[in-house]
């Protein structure tokens, strides 16, 4: 089988964004950026699966520009076999990244396609729903296990289990199907020197999203994009019985 | 036209999100229908029909329905998506698990987490953990959303909107349930509670962690959250977690103990009326949002603050 990942390229979770003066959007330039952090947890989950004798290649891919590239690279050190770019300057819209992807999955025909349950910049969690409704396939979301042909799932199955709002979820989902992974699903391994190194000559074929018929232009007008309301730092109170006081008192909250 | 408003509920009762995401509804405008769908349904139904502002509740019960599995939920909801112009569900995990496959479905985009509705085709949702605020406006032909429910209050009850038996669809029979492991606990829920008390990393263990926030939990009535670090770590279940990739919450008082204050952490617990932060360091980020701090060691000020309220 071959499994097929997502991975988009995002600032890195550790910059502190700021949104621009003109309220145009946030300030991307010179920003420093990384995979999607989902999508570390997704390449890592596939790799396991290929290391367990599930799988037999993993194939990334990125919708987005030229710099994509970098994140795709990362992926194939981590050690994906093979990636896909798909070229292009537009900000693209989930639904659009969705048909792009199912265009990809025709081509590619994988068992299993691992999508990240939400990027961490535009926190949309819906592009590996889509991607599944437009497949007409099964989805397993917010997986924190997936397990395939261990014995408990009958063959052609994935048994996921989810996280969802009162605990844990246990489904079985028809191959091929999409799963999105969730934080607790395995812990990615960093990529070594070595295997950077020969990242760099691994294949990577560059596509458009019109060769698979889709238009990216947004169908979504974002007005602006403006700066939260601040919140200010009270008071430091000294003891934990001032505390108790200030919220029955001042606050009124117990 | 109208508005399909999926509910939350677990076949017995509905839940709160339902009555803010109807707000947010109400604030859209136009009648407002409310899909019920289970394998028993008929009890939060009509809990459903009692809610203000509501038009007429649809109920679908059938075995296919019972688990809010996203293949046949979606399959309904399309099978509706006719009669209305706009479908919303709270973005609980059943909401953000379907509605984006409605939207596929359907063609259209989803607009993820709403906060504010500005008028019936523009919202407000944020977006880099909160950090930015994008205003957005839909042109779609239907327009298909989520709603952060932390940013409204509860519709009140008062009405007697009718209920309305329908058919479900066919079962896709893509995926099949299993089993559920549901946390069980007589402590109000996270996304309710007027009081939440998390811990985070500096717990250090399952067992301090129960040892030490739980019993002011239960002194003060309030329901228990974690940062990621504390999940991650094994001391606290993950429906537990506070945050960008967690629950978002907006209590009246929210007791952050041993937590740092990433902006992942914030970003779910930001807009609460009322911030403590009990924190060893004087210069953890937490300080930064809250109104109270309290520059301690929690395995003491906790058990004092257990006493002394
Ligand atoms: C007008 C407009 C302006 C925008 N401005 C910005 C901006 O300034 N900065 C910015 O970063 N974004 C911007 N976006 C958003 C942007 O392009 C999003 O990437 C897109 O909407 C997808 O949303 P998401 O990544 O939150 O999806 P999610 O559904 O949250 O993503 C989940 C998963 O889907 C997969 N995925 C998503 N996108 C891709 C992709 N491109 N390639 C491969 N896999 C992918 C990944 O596995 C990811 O983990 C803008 C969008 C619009 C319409
Ligand atoms: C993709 C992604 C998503 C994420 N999503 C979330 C999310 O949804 N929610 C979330 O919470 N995090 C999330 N995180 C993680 C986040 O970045 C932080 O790592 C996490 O919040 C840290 O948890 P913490 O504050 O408990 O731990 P730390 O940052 O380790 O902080 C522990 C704090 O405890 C204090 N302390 C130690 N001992 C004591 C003591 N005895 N008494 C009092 N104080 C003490 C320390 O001073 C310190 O400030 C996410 C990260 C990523 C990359």
């Amino acid at each position: 089988m071959k499994i097929l990942v997502t991975v988009k390229r995002v600032v890195d979770y550790n910059v502190k964004i700021r949104v621009k003066a003109d309220g145009s959007g946030v300030e991307l330039a010179n920003v420093k950026m990384s995979m999607n952090p989902f999508d570390e947890i997704s390449v890592e989950e596939a790799l396991r699966l290929k290391e367990a004798g599930k799988a037999d290649e993993v194939v990334v891919v990125s919708v987005g520009p030229a710099k994509a590239e970098e994140t795709l690279r990362t992926a194939l050190a981590m050690g994906a076999d093979r990636a896909i770019l798909v070229e292009t300057e537009d900000q693209v819209e989930p639904l659009a990244v969705a048909k792009i992807v199912k265009g990809v999955a025709e081509v590619e025909q994988p068992g299993l396609i691992i999508v990240g349950k939400q990027a961490i910049d535009d926190d949309s969690n819906q592009t590996g729903q889509m991607l599944s409704a437009l497949l007409g396939w099964a989805q397993g979301t917010f997986a924190s296990k997936v397990e395939i042909g261990d014995g408990k799932a009958p063959e052609s199955t994935a048994r996921v289990t989810r996280e969802v709002d009162g605990g844990l979820q246990t489904i079985d989902i028809k191959l091929p199907a999409v799963v999105t992974t969730d934080l607790r699903l395995n812990e990615p391994r960093y990529a070594s020197l070595p295997n950077i190194m020969k990242a760099k000559k691994k294949p990577l074929d560059k596509k458009s999203p019109a060769d698979f018929g889709v238009d990216t232009t947004a169908r979504l007008k974002v007005l602006k994009t403006e700066e939260p309301e601040g919140r200010k730092a009270g008071i430091k109170v000294k003891s934990v019985a001032e505390l108790v006081e200030k919220l029955k008192v001042e606050a009124g909250v117990l | 036209m109208a508005i399909l408003l999926l509910a939350d509920h677990d076949g017995s009762h509905l839940s709160d999100q339902t009555a803010k995401t109807l707000t947010a509804a109400t604030k859209i405008g136009g009648d407002v229908h409310v899909l019920v769908a289970g394998a028993g349904a008929k009890a939060a139904a009509d809990q459903a029909a009692k809610l203000s502002g509501v038009a007429k509740v649809l109920v679908a019960e059938d075995t296919s329905l019972a688990n809010n599995l996203a293949e046949p939920l979606a399959a309904l909801i399309v099978s509706l998506a006719g009669s209305y112009d706009t479908i919303l569900a709270a973005a609980t995990s059943v909401g953000k698990n379907v509605l984006p496959r409605v939207a596929a479905l359907l063609d259209v985009v989803q607009v993820s987490e709403i906060t504010e509705v500005v008028s019936s085709d523009t919202f407000k949702r944020p977006i880099y953990a909160g950090n930015a605020i994008q205003t957005v406006q839909t042109s779609e032909a239907k327009k298909v959303i989520t709603v952060r429910t932390a940013s409204f209050a509860s519709a009140s009850e008062g009405g007697s909107a009718s209920v309305e038996t329908i058919a479900a669809v066919a079962n896709p029979g893509l995926s099949t349930f299993v089993a559920d492991a549901l946390s069980s606990s007589d402590r109000p829920e996270l996304t309710s509670a007027k009081i939440i008390i998390s811990g985070g990393r500096a717990l250090g263990s399952a067992e301090k962690f129960k040892e030490v926030i739980l019993p002011v939990a239960d002194k003060l009535g309030a329901a228990v959250g974690a940062s990621r670090a504390a999940v991650d770590a094994g001391y606290a279940p993950n429906d537990w977690q506070v945050g960008q990739t967690g629950k978002v919450v907006a209590p009246d008082l929210y007791i952050a103990c041993g937590i740092s204050g990433a902006i992942q952490h914030l970003a779910g617990m930001k807009d609460s009326k009322v911030i403590v932060a009990i924190n060893k360091d004087e210069e953890a980020p937490i300080f930064q949002v809250a109104d109270y701090g309290l520059v301690a060691d929690l395995f003491e000020a906790l058990p004092e603050m257990e006493r002394a309220s």
